[in-house]
């Protein structure tokens, strides 16, 4: 079962190892989901908003885990 | 949505690649247990683990094409994102020098070492031999599994390419592995995380905005505005946590 244990594992770990970074990503598809659709925006916003926000995500996170070292 | 080789390369690119990097994470242990527990037993359980995971595709594919397109595309695109982003965030962290790369010849000595530690080999089927190998070929094939049903399952005709793409890396890596006995240590992974990194993220935005209803400029080529868009993206990071990472020591050193 020790085996199992591992492949369950893994399969979680496939799409998190950092639980702030993942979550963020959730939360931004989530708003993109529900707010781009009914904000009646021009046709080129919604996806450059969509791919913006992912970037930004991304581009925190990576910088955050730099961070300054001793 | 017809088939289009905008998604169709892509596609098999990315199955490509992605099974090139995890088949070659496999071969390092299976080979450990191979010269060290006998390759009886390494075969056997990776072969096995390999059945298991056609069977998985085989069922998991065609069940996916019976659900509907936007809502597929938008839970698959959801997980190939978070893939996708962790792929490339690790790769543009190992690309700075921020985290250490990965190393074959390691984790080969490592394995090694760690099967060593069991004592003597069994008669017939070495069981610890079996298991390892079955494990590793599992956990890695796994994401090979992910990769080849998210790809393939977005969009109708591209569960082929994708499957055409792992099996290709399959096979080179299986060769690759009968041609060398060792570690394949020049396969350069992080090149290879960062541009399936970029690819799936691609895919994964795009199949996303179309499950949210989103229109992309350009349909189907907006995918190579979107790879262009993250590759520009992530050297910047790059770049920027290089430059990050250095600081405090070009300061002490600056102040010595």
């Amino acid at each position: 079962m020790n085996w199992l244990r591992s492949i369950w594992s893994e399969l979680i770990g496939l799409f998190v190892d950092d639980g702030k970074f993942a979550l963020s990503l959730l939360i931004w598809l989530i708003a993109c989901g529900v707010a781009l659709p009914r904000l009646g925006l021009p046709t080129f916003l919604p996806p450059v908003t969509l791919f913006a926000g992912l970037v930004v995500i991304l581009a925190l996170s990576a910088v955050r885990r730099t961070g300054p070292r001793p | 949505m017809d088939i289009h080789w905008a998604h169709v390369a892509p596609t098999l690119l990315a199955a490509f690649l992605a099974s090139l990097v995890e088949f070659v994470e496999a071969l390092t242990v299976v080979l450990a247990v191979g010269a060290v527990r006998g390759w009886r037993g390494a075969v056997g359980g990776a072969g096995a683990a390999l059945l298991v995971l056609a069977a998985l595709v085989l069922a998991l594919g065609p069940a996916i094409a019976r659900i509907p397109q936007n809502v597929v595309q938008l839970g698959l695109g959801a997980l190939l994102l978070l893939f996708g982003m962790r792929w490339l965030r690790k790769a543009i962290l190992r690309s700075a020098g921020v985290i250490p790369l990965h190393d074959e010849e390691e984790a080969y000595a490592k394995e090694s070492a760690a099967l060593r530690a069991f004592g003597g080999m069994t008669q017939g089927w070495d069981k610890i031999a079996v298991a390892t190998s079955f494990k590793i070929t599992m956990v890695e094939g796994i994401e090979v599994v992910f990769i080849v049903i998210a790809m393939g399952g977005g969009g109708h005709g591209l569960l082929i390419p994708a499957i055409v793409g792992a099996l290709a890396a399959l096979g080179l890596v299986c060769l690759l592995g009968l041609a060398l006995h060792r570690p394949v240590a020049m396969i350069p992974e992080n090149t290879l995380k960062f541009v399936v990194g970029l690819l799936v993220c691609s895919f994964g935005t795009f199949w996303v905005g179309e499950g949210m209803g989103i229109v992309w400029p350009g349909q189907d080529w907006s995918l190579a505005a979107l790879n262009a868009g993250y590759l520009a993206s992530a050297l910047v990071l790059v770049f920027l946590c290089r430059a990050r990472a250095a600081r405090p020591v070009a300061a002490r050193r600056s102040q010595a």
